[in-house]
């Protein structure tokens, strides 16, 4: 074969192994068949720790209670026992270092979320106690009347 | 050519037994495989959404939202809540604005107001990444960014993603959307940086109903997988052949 024939299969081989050198350097050492096999478990090993070590946001009613023992009692022997505290008060990370990052949520609509009445039968929608927006002191705020803590109880 | 009676008789029985021996008998296993193969692991995440407590508030979605750093207006979310209005003309209204994140306040759907005396049933289904046995978005990834863990939950590396789509082609739940801030394929990993610290998802952490929960499939003590195990439950689109694993009670034949 003449050699102006095989002089672009040189740089083609010569292109290829640059590439073979460059996957050495730039591919992780730590990446490879990690699962149950190549299909599924083809990936970076470190990546999974990076995953455990994302923040977590909402602390749960044991972080509120080790300071707002009061607040979280009161709650307990309430009937909104099973609404966590962060569903309105916000995420308690960086509190209390922060204490303005903590903004409670006093809204209506925070409220009505669950107390808007929806006529749905066989939903436990319909079940919960609830009112009629457009009919029940519009655009005044619930916590003007009811204690969030203990809704039976009147703030009033 | 001769053959006897007895030799044809051994022929035809050897070569019937030799023909039913399954291919499956002679493959080999690499050594990963055989690796998994003998040590079983012990955790399996899975999850139960009882669809009958739901009653739509969508705390689960905000608190999600917040969890995972998913822009909070951004019309992607990692975890909805959808609506079905079924009325008595036999058309179901289906509904998720904002994927259910300020919860549902109003009989309107679509801007309809649907007269409640029309109403046959009406209910709210969560819906959040069914982290399959064969995920179909893992086998599509063209660079290994996605893939499996040991317990069973599909993560996504942010730093290996080109952001290509395919997996979110792939996904025949639709749960995974492109992240508007990292610029790479998002999706529900059950709050993968809290259940291995032990805490709940924060979805289950921020649901007063207990209308999700979350379960390890290969611990029989475990009170959720008891339920999973001894209920009726049904999972999403069982016809793909991807062996989702959150399993839902009270699933109604309108859900999609």
């Amino acid at each position: 074969m003449k050699w102006h024939v095989l002089r672009p299969l040189w740089v083609a081989i010569g292109l290829i192994g640059a590439i073979l050198v460059a996957r050495v350097f730039l591919v992780p050492d730590d990446f490879g068949v990690h699962g149950r096999n190549f299909t599924y478990g083809y990936h970076r090993l470190g990546n999974i720790q990076e995953w455990k070590d994302f923040p977590v946001k909402y602390q749960g009613r044991e972080a509120c209670i080790e300071c707002h023992d009061e607040n979280v009692e009161a709650l307990n022997s309430s009937t909104h026992t099973a609404v966590e505290c962060e569903n309105c008060h916000g995420p308690a990370i960086g509190h209390p270092d922060d204490v303005e990052l903590l903004a409670i949520d006093t809204t209506r609509d925070l409220c009505l979320r669950c107390h808007a009445f929806l006529e749905y039968p066989n939903s436990d929608r319909a079940e919960l106690i609830s009112i009629v927006d457009r009919r029940h002191r519009r655009r005044k705020e619930c916590i003007a009347c009811h204690d969030p803590h203990d809704p039976t109880e009147s703030t009033r | 050519m001769s053959c006897s009676r007895r030799d044809f008789l051994k022929e035809a029985v050897g070569g019937t037994l030799a023909s039913v021996l399954p291919l499956s008998a002679f493959t080999f296993l690499s050594t990963a495989e055989a690796k998994a193969a003998i040590a079983e692991s012990t955790l399996r995440w899975a999850f139960l959404v009882d669809t009958t407590k739901c009653v739509g508030c969508g705390l689960c979605v905000k608190a999600c939202k917040n969890e995972n750093e998913i822009p909070y207006d951004a019309p992607v979310t990692r975890t909805w809540v959808e609506r079905y209005v079924v009325t008595k003309d036999g058309t179901t209204h289906i509904d998720s604005p904002m994927g259910g994140r300020d919860g549902y306040t109003s009989m309107e759907i679509d801007g309809e107001e649907i007269d409640p005396d029309d109403i046959d049933k009406a209910f709210f289904v969560p819906k959040l990444c069914n982290q399959c046995d064969n995920p179909a978005c893992v086998q599509v990834c063209p660079v290994g960014a996605t893939y499996q863990t040991n317990d069973g939950v599909v993560l996504v590396d942010r730093d290996w993603c080109i952001g290509c789509g395919y997996c979110i082609m792939a996904c025949p739940y639709g749960v995974r959307f492109f992240h508007p801030v990292h610029k790479v394929a998002d999706k529900c990993n059950f709050c993968y940086h809290r259940i291995s610290k032990g805490m709940e998802p924060a979805c289950v952490e921020c649901c007063s109903f207990g209308a999700r929960r979350l379960a390890n499939i290969k611990d029989p003590d475990d009170p959720v997988t008891k339920i999973i195990t001894t209920e009726r439950v049904a999972v999403l689109k069982d016809e793909y052949g991807t062996k989702p694993h959150v399993f839902y009670l009270g699933l109604d034949a309108n859900v999609r």
